[in-house]
């Protein structure tokens, strides 16, 4: 089958009636390519505006792109959904197996709409779909275990993706990731929970499919391209040698590496958790999303004694990262890489967010100093670098056993402003931020990103790159406009779908390359232009959501610890939200 | 003549560029023409198990196909007759090692020829092929 045609496919899958079909939506693959442009416009067409997120008519929509599976690193898949941690639109992006498996089976998006009536997961074999019984695995305390039971239980090993939630999902915590392929996740925004509203325990894709391209000898002539800057650009290096844990010293160096709940830019035992130690002492493997040949994935071995038993031991392998190691090392205090690995592991066999979980124990930690909660509260005592308290807290925000833990599962911005400390409480818009300080444009891009996310804009590169060239920063209104061009940028990369950390390979003109053996001919104006819409639609649903960057709470405490950039100003930042108000109300003018 | 080889399996890391080469020698893109198999050895945390033809002096696949669709390649393994092949898969169960993959779409058997094509794509020389006498 032709690639569009088939990229075109859109399957829906309802768990109220537990069927299924398949529409041909070339309509929207033909104007949006795909991934976020297209995902965006079946949110509008699925998700009536005073949708509850955790209700039967919030969807969960995956899709991916005309690049996916035909070049290297468009190996992401792009899901969206509204978010139950903040109540808005929200994307998340995670690899693994699952873009090559949705691709395979013949798709280029995935609609699961509904609630089902009992825990079920559901197999996507090509074109069918089983629902299958899910009250065995429902309740199981690891992922790890989840995933191992669904290899063997369902066919297709190397062209599957196993999608599962943790108790986390189930249980409804605001910030349950999706756990897939062990290592990958659809981290942020609460997808999990979505998953765990409609006791959707697992999703399973199976994709033994291949299609043909229109223009053969072009289309090998681009990958050869491709595939010699994927393996041998420097763009890419930084990612396949330590890894993003690279970030940990670079950052403590400049002072902008979140510690102790951003209460200050540098860690004195940085050294002992960064991606130069953890390569050197417990770096173990290191593994690929299928379609792309970087191998960012870095896995450590811990190796752990049962203390009761003598010449027994557990090997357990624990993939790290920059942000893991920013939310559950530097922030908390924890300078032991052993401690960091087990509290990363109960995160991951729960199935949390890393970053989300991290800042809520940060702000624990400290609302338990400031005696806004006891160990009444708390069920035990937490201190900086107490990785075992932390263990036992994470747990608890998953069992919820107190009204304490049932507000912690909210996420910190609502459990703050129950007890206290929302001068601590970091979030912006209810997201807990990722894992730089680096000055005032990475504050304004968590606060305008459409996802709230370090990647919406990368804006923390751009305070770097203004500090490394002693360049002053941009005005307010000059700041907005290189955030909105690079984040509408990333768009099209979204829409393709290539993963971000190849932004350095896919430029203008690779991308215009890639697409020409299909047929299809875009100019780079065309695509600019296509990314700045997908942009504004994405702004225009959020508005109409409630959203508003000028009631964005700011918290103390960002503008309080130093930047590399000194301390931000409140007003640069207030100017620059008011620049951006500006424009997303004249996009919406010009569009009706 | 030369044949495919793993060289360690312990540097894999699963990117299945192996298996998107060999689909794209025949300009499909997909698994569905390919002849190599990259899967988990039980989850990403145990590393990967890769499927390649070992290309058998005596292969089972070529002894049991009743329509000698399947013909022993000087230096061992086999060339595929595409016109004489039923679909009937019994060479696919004689491969210990499931090296005879399977086209779901046509219904018929993927054999290696050890062109060598995915090795090419091995960003970390995991593949090579190997001189034969």
């Amino acid at each position: 089958m032709d690639w569009f045609k088939s990229l075109s496919n859109v399957l829906y899958i309802d768990l109220t009636r537990k069927t299924y079909w398949v529409e041909s939506r070339e309509d929207l693959f033909s104007k949006w390519l795909g991934g976020i442009g297209v995902a965006t416009q079946l949110y509008k067409e699925e998700v009536p505006r005073n949708t509850d997120p955790l209700g039967p008519e919030n969807v969960i929509i995956f899709a991916v792109g005309p690049l996916t599976g035909l070049y290297p690193l468009a190996s992401k898949t792009v899901a969206v959904f509204k978010s139950p941690l903040n109540g808005y639109f929200a994307e998340s992006h995670a690899g693994g197996r699952s873009a090559l498996a949705i691709r395979f089976a013949g798709y280029g998006a995935i609609v699961i709409r509904g609630v089902s009536d009992r825990p079920i997961y559901v197999v996507i074999e090509d074109d069918k779909v089983r629902f299958r019984d899910g009250a065995t695995l429902w309740g199981m305390r690891s992922t790890e275990t989840v995933g191992r039971i669904l290899r063997e239980v369902t066919s297709g090993p190397g062209h599957r993706t196993i999608m599962r939630i943790g108790r986390a999902g189930e249980r409804l915590v605001r910030y349950a990731s999706v756990v897939t392929e062990t290592y990958r996740h659809f981290g942020r925004l609460g997808l999990g929970a979505v998953m765990g509203s409609k006791k959707l325990k697992a999703v399973v894709i199976v994709g033994r499919r291949g299609f043909k391209v229109p223009d053969i000898p072009t289309y090998r002539s681009v990958y050869d391209e491709v595939y010699g800057l994927a393996v041998k650009s420097p763009a890419m290096k930084k990612y396949h040698d330590l890894g993003t844990a690279v970030n940990v010293l670079a950052l403590n160096s400049i002072k902008a590496l979140p510690t102790r709940n951003f209460s200050s830019g540098t860690f004195e035992l940085a050294e002992e958790v960064s991606g130069e130690k953890l390569a050197e002492t417990v770096l173990a493997r290191r593994v690929a999303c299928a379609g792309c040949p970087t191998a960012c994935v870095h896995i450590a071995a811990l190796r752990e004694p049962y203390p009761e038993e003598p010449y027994f031991y557990k090997i357990k392998f624990i993939s790290y990262d920059h942000e893991p190691l920013y939310a559950l090392a530097t922030n908390l205090g924890i300078g032991s890489r052993e401690g960091f690995l087990k509290l990363l592991d109960v995160v991951e066999e729960e199935g949390l967010d890393a970053i989300s979980t991290g800042v809520v124990l940060a702000w624990a930690t400290e609302a338990y100093v400031n005696g806004l909660i006891s160990e009444k509260e708390l069920l035990t005592k937490v201190s900086w670098g107490d990785y075992e308290s932390y263990i036992k807290v994470v747990r608890n925000i998953v069992i919820q056993p107190n009204d304490f833990y049932k507000t912690l599962a909210l996420g910190v911005e609502e459990a703050a402003k129950r007890y206290g400390g929302l001068d601590y409480a970091l979030a912006f818009n209810k997201v807990e931020p990722a894992g730089y300080h680096t000055g005032p444009l990475f504050t304004i891009s968590l606060i305008v990103g459409s996802r709230h996310s370090h990647l919406d804009s990368g804006a923390y590169s751009v305070d770097q790159e203004l500090l490394a060239s002693k360049k002053p920063l941009p005005t307010p209104q000059e700041a907005i406009e290189r955030i909105i061009e690079e984040e509408s940028w990333r768009q099209v990369l979204a829409s393709l779908v290539v993963c971000f950390f190849a932004r350095g390979i896919y430029k203008y003109e690779i991308v215009g390359k890639c697409l020409k053996p299909l047929g299809k001919s875009v100019s780079v104006e065309e695509l600019k232009r296509l990314g700045r819409d997908i942009w504004v639609e994405k702004q225009l649903i959020k508005y109409s959501e409630g959203f508003n960057v000028l009631n964005v709470r700011i918290p103390k405490r960002i503008l309080e610890t130093p930047t590399p950039h000194g301390v931000i100003d409140e007003n640069y930042i207030r100017e620059a939200l008011k620049y951006f108000d500006l424009i997303v109300n004249l996009s919406r003018k010009l569009k009706t | 003549m030369k044949r495919l080889v793993v060289v360690d399996v312990n540097k894999c890391v699963g990117c299945q560029l192996c298996m998107l080469a060999c689909s794209r020698r025949f300009g499909v893109v997909g698994h569905s023409k390919s002849a190599v198999w990259v899967r988990s050895a039980g989850g990403f945390e145990r590393g990967f198990t890769i499927v390649v033809c070992r290309a058998c002096r005596d292969p089972p696949c070529a002894r049991v196909c009743p329509t000698n669709a399947l013909r022993v390649r000087d230096g061992g393994g086999v060339i595929l007759d595409m016109s004489k092949c039923i679909g009937c898969g019994l060479c696919r169960d004689a491969c210990d090692i499931g090296a005879v993959m399977w086209d779901y779409e046509v219904g018929k058997p993927v054999i290696c020829v050890h062109c060598g094509f995915c090795v090419n794509y091995c960003p970390h020389n995991v593949l090579a092929l190997e001189e034969v006498s």
